[in-house]
């Protein structure tokens, strides 16, 4: 069943000739349509979808063209896609159809890659529960009654129920980890600028950065590959060469020194957690890993001023959103600054407004030194712990989350310790670094549990190989929940 | 009685004149059918991203360096957050904190009036689009076609007295950039546009007193009018004991007056931050060296060196050199007149201009090309035709083109320098007038005036008037 193979398993029986792109298209379709009770997806056009997964069989056979790789996954709705709506989870945009391809998606089809469908999310990228999206909750496949994690939500609980092969989230404080740690999948969060953000519906602009949830670091590498390098269109896109991810990916661990943040086993967090992280660190060793203890001493301050500089850039980055060109517009106003008000008022869900406010006010006259430039200031001191620890290690491990997926509606009334679910994932997007999580095991309630490795700056092939090597050993990530298998 | 003192400084919109707005590829062409030049970027659709416009960070950096200002190595692109329909991403992208430019002076006047205009900074920004509400019933139309277009602000010091001084500052703006090839200076499309910062104080204070703005003047004589109208308001304001009110105000060239725009209590907090989607603008030595090494000669040096060079008196020179396009047209005619700079600088100061004007055209889309007025100049010097007849010549140019040569040939107008010929005409002329004629031998000197006429009159205006004076004159000769 194509629903057990990854992405790259996929691939490969593509270029076999053991199965064609329609079959296996077809087959996530019927999946999709079969488990809408997730809520995992928005927007799914079958019959294109089907007539791209035809294109790409018929190119594959007349035109020997074996690099087309005629492979569907799930794109997050945060992605501009002339095909589908882009509404990123927002009532504002519900009705958007972009006249372009975020440069993502182009690069996806480029390599044939296509869209499966868009998957839902937290209204403009603004949750760790997927509960804020205008499209309802989305679902833990592993349980129901818990969240699948935010923002990227929907993207998780489709590779995790197997209705799409793999996905693309973007990650702003920990949208692709969080959820990638909460479903029992691999999520990489690249480097900042390694990935254009052109076409990317911007929260906040300086920390936002596309990525793979997948079932394997394998299957990261292979979309990474496809995604990243220099986009003239983005001003903060890398004008770097690429490495090639998947030959790096059989580099090992042999000597390689794992930094172990003290603050990252805060006793404060799930023992289970906990526990399952120092199990998953000795097989790290096994492999020939060295662990080595670091400090990250001001990482505790990252939530801080995370919350006052992704908003304050979403203040401004959702100014666009007024009703007057395109999205919703309040059907009733008075006058321009009625039609605003309305517009806004009916338009954003509570999250996005909280999110503005904080923004706002943190920039505005007399209190943008004592927050916005102040949180600017911990970003750098926070960068500058990394650059510290990175002279004594390699990578950094930790976990991804401080608990496994909470119940839905628990922290719905208490943004704060919702906050907290990005501590240890926050920090590496002040940083501008790449990370990934990984699953290392399940809680009793057999709730999955998600390891985090931080690289260096644009060291991704580093970090996949690792990943790598820990999943060649492990089949934590292999694990269908039991209603998907 | 108090004399008061008006204080006043210039914000000058310069558009920059690039082919491709300045974070977008759309054209910047003007006039175009609305919002047929906005592309993603401009009408801010989900997920575009701003791109930098390198031509407009030179012509920045171009005009700091003819001023004399410090181009900055690094400077800050800063969102200015406010809703307006014009306005598409809901914030204006500008140079709030590092601007490229800082510093600068622009001098005016000369010997003891000359006044040294402090230029605080020049910074690059987007332009908004245009809000219809004319003609469109109870709903307001958005042309998103400027939206993006470069801009360089530059704001000056409060440091001009007059609305005179106001003037003299922006015409010498103008002047240089044009000559610096940034901007066209068009004021009626607004490609040159200007706030101003009004206060009044008793003169010999060096306080500066309460100021409101003027916004968007957008002719030079409206500014002057504005300005004294401004100031004469404050003035009549204080000494009727009240205070002037820190605020906007919109001049109403309808109705020459002022009124407030928005109030203070209505400010704008306009939550400035640095761009995040912009990394900060570096600009290296070596391109600023070469943008100084390509500077042209800048009107204040070449309004001295026609002086020198033509022997020109120095309004001349100054109106010849307030424009780049003139100047450029004054030398190359020159140049085709075998350097006869004096008739130059009258043809081109009188009856070029005069066509200019009259037509409304610029010195680039003149219909006699200095080539051509050269030319025309060449055949006054050589004789061959009067200033009368190349005045003719000159309109015949200016409304059909053609050839000097060919036109002089083709109508007959060469001049009749020809003495034999031109003394039959006399003698013919002597026997029809000789009553005139005698009166000239008598003494009465006036009269041989009008026996030129007829000599000119008879020969269609082609003799030559002072071969006819030298005939008629040894003739009479009592």
């Amino acid at each position: 069943m194509p629903h057990r193979q990854s992405l790259s398993a996929l691939n490969r029986m593509l270029a076999t000739g053991g199965i064609s792109s329609t079959e296996i298209t077809t087959h996530f379709l019927d999946r999709i349509e079969k488990n809408q009770q997730l809520n995992a997806f928005v927007s799914v056009d079958r019959e294109q979808t089907l007539a791209r997964a035809q294109q790409a069989d018929h190119s594959r056979r007349n035109e020997r063209n074996l690099n087309l790789k005629g492979l569907p996954v799930a794109l997050k709705d945060i992605f501009c896609t002339q095909d589908l709506l882009t509404s990123c989870g927002s009532r504002i945009l519900s009705n958007f159809v972009s006249p372009y391809d975020a440069t993502v998606v182009e690069r996806l089809d480029k390599d044939g890659f296509f869209v499966l469908g868009k998957t839902n999310m937290d209204e403009f990228a603004m949750g760790s529960s997927n509960e804020s999206s205008y499209f309802g909750p989305v679902l833990n496949p592993w349980n129901t009654a818990r969240v699948p994690g935010g923002s990227s939500g929907g993207s998780a609980a489709a590779v995790s129920a197997r209705l799409a092969p793999a996905a693309i989230g973007t990650d702003t404080g920990g949208s692709i980890r969080q959820p990638a740690a909460f479903c029992g999948l691999t999520g990489l969060k690249p480097s900042y600028g390694r990935i254009s953000r052109y076409g990317m519906v911007a929260y906040a602009s300086s920390l936002d950065q596309a990525g793979p949830i997948t079932q394997s670091a394998e299957d990261a590498a292979l979309l990474l590959q496809t995604m990243a390098g220099f986009d003239s269109r983005d001003s903060t896109s890398l004008d770097t060469a690429v490495p090639d991810y998947l030959s790096a990916l059989n580099t090992g661990l042999e000597n390689v020194r794992l930094g172990i943040p003290k603050e990252f086993l805060d006793p404060s967090i799930d023992p289970e957690v906990l526990s399952t992280i120092e199990t998953a660190l000795q097989e790290f060793e096994k492999l020939g890993a060295k662990l080595v203890d670091i400090e990250l001493p001001n990482s505790g301050a990252g939530i801080a001023a995370y919350y006052v500089i992704a908003p304050a850039e979403a203040s401004s980055n959702l100014s666009k959103f007024d009703g007057v060109r395109y999205g919703h517009r309040a059907s009733e106003f008075s006058d321009l600054l009625d039609m605003y008000e309305k517009s806004r008022a009916e338009g954003f869900g509570d999250e996005v407004k909280r999110r503005i406010l904080i923004g706002s006010y943190a920039l505005s006259a007399g209190y943008y030194d004592a927050y916005y430039l102040k949180a600017q200031k911990v970003r750098r001191i926070i960068a500058n712990d990394f650059s510290q620890a990175f002279k004594q290690c390699d990578l950094i491990a930790g976990p991804t989350t401080p608990s496994t997926a909470f119940p839905l509606g628990k922290n719905l009334d208490d943004p704060v310790s919702m906050y907290l679910n990005d501590v240890f994932t926050v920090p590496v997007n002040l940083a501008g670094l790449p990370a990934i999580s990984l699953p290392a095991g399940f809680d009793q309630s057999g709730l999955p549990i998600g390891l985090q490795l931080i690289g260096p700056y644009l060291k991704e092939a580093n970090i996949l190989s690792a990943a790598h090597a820990y999943q060649k050993v492990t089949d934590w990530h292999q694990r269908i929940p039991g209603d998907y298998e | 009685m108090t004399r008061w003192e008006s204080v006043i400084g210039l914000e000058v919109h310069v558009q920059l004149q690039t082919q491709s707005k300045i974070f977008s590829g759309a054209s910047t062409h003007y006039g175009a059918e609305p919002n047929t030049q906005a592309c993603a970027v401009d009408i801010a659709l989900p997920g575009i991203l701003p791109v930098m416009n390198r031509t407009a960070v030179q012509m920045a950096a171009t005009f700091g360096l003819a001023t004399g200002a410090t181009i900055n190595h690094r400077s800050v692109f800063a969102r200015k957050n406010y809703f307006y329909p014009d306005l598409p991403k809901g914030y204006q992208i500008s140079q709030y904190e590092i601007p490229i430019v800082s510093g600068g002076q622009i001098n005016i006047g000369e010997g003891d009036t000359l006044r040294k205009i402090r230029i605080t900074r020049a910074h690059l920004e987007e332009d908004a689009g245009k809000s219809q509400h004319d003609g469109l019933g109870k709903m307001s139309g958005i042309d998103l076609n400027r939206a993006g277009t470069p801009l360089l602000e530059v704001v000056s010091e409060p440091d001009m007295r007059s609305p005179a001084e106001a003037i003299a500052y922006l015409r010498k703006i103008h002047s240089l950039v044009r000559y610096l090839k940034i901007c066209d200076g068009n004021m009626q499309e607004g490609s040159f546009r200007c706030d101003a910062n009004i206060s009044i104080r008793v003169e010999g204070d060096s306080e500066l007193g309460i100021r409101t703005e003027l916004k968007n003047l957008n002719s030079f004589r409206f500014i002057e009018r504005a300005l004294n109208h401004e100031i004469q308001r404050q003035i009549d304001l204080i000494e009727d004991g009240g205070q002037v009110v820190q605020e906007t105000r919109l001049y109403d060239s309808d109705r020459d007056q002022t009124r407030p725009m928005r109030g203070k209590e209505e400010a704008h907090d306009y939550r400035y931050f640095p761009d995040p989607d912009l990394p900060p603008l570096v600009i290296e030595d070596a391109e600023v060296e070469y943008l100084r090494a390509s500077l042209p000669e800048l009107p204040d040096a070449r309004c001295d060196r026609f002086i020198d060079t033509y022997q020109l008196r120095k309004s001349d020179a100054q109106q010849l050199t307030a424009d780049r396009g003139i100047a450029d047209y004054f030398e190359e005619t020159v140049r085709e007149a075998g350097g006869n700079s004096k008739i130059a600088t009258n043809w081109v100061t009188g009856d070029l201009m005069a066509a200019l004007n009259r037509d409304s055209l610029p010195i680039e889309q003149s219909r006699v090309s200095p080539i051509s007025l050269g030319k025309l100049i060449c055949r006054i010097n050589d004789q061959s035709i009067s200033g009368k007849i190349a005045k003719d010549i000159f309109s015949d140019l200016w409304d059909n083109g053609g050839d000097v040569d060919q036109i002089i040939e083709a109508r007959g107008l060469k001049q009749m320098s020809d003495s034999v010929e031109l003394e039959q005409i006399v003698e013919k002329i002597l026997s029809k007038f000789s009553e005139q004629a005698d009166q000239v031998r008598q003494g009465q000197e006036k009269v041989l005036g009008f026996l030129v006429g007829q000599v000119m009159k008879e020969t269609g205006g082609k003799a030559n008037p002072k071969a006819v004076n030298e005939i008629l004159s040894r003739k009479l000769s009592p």
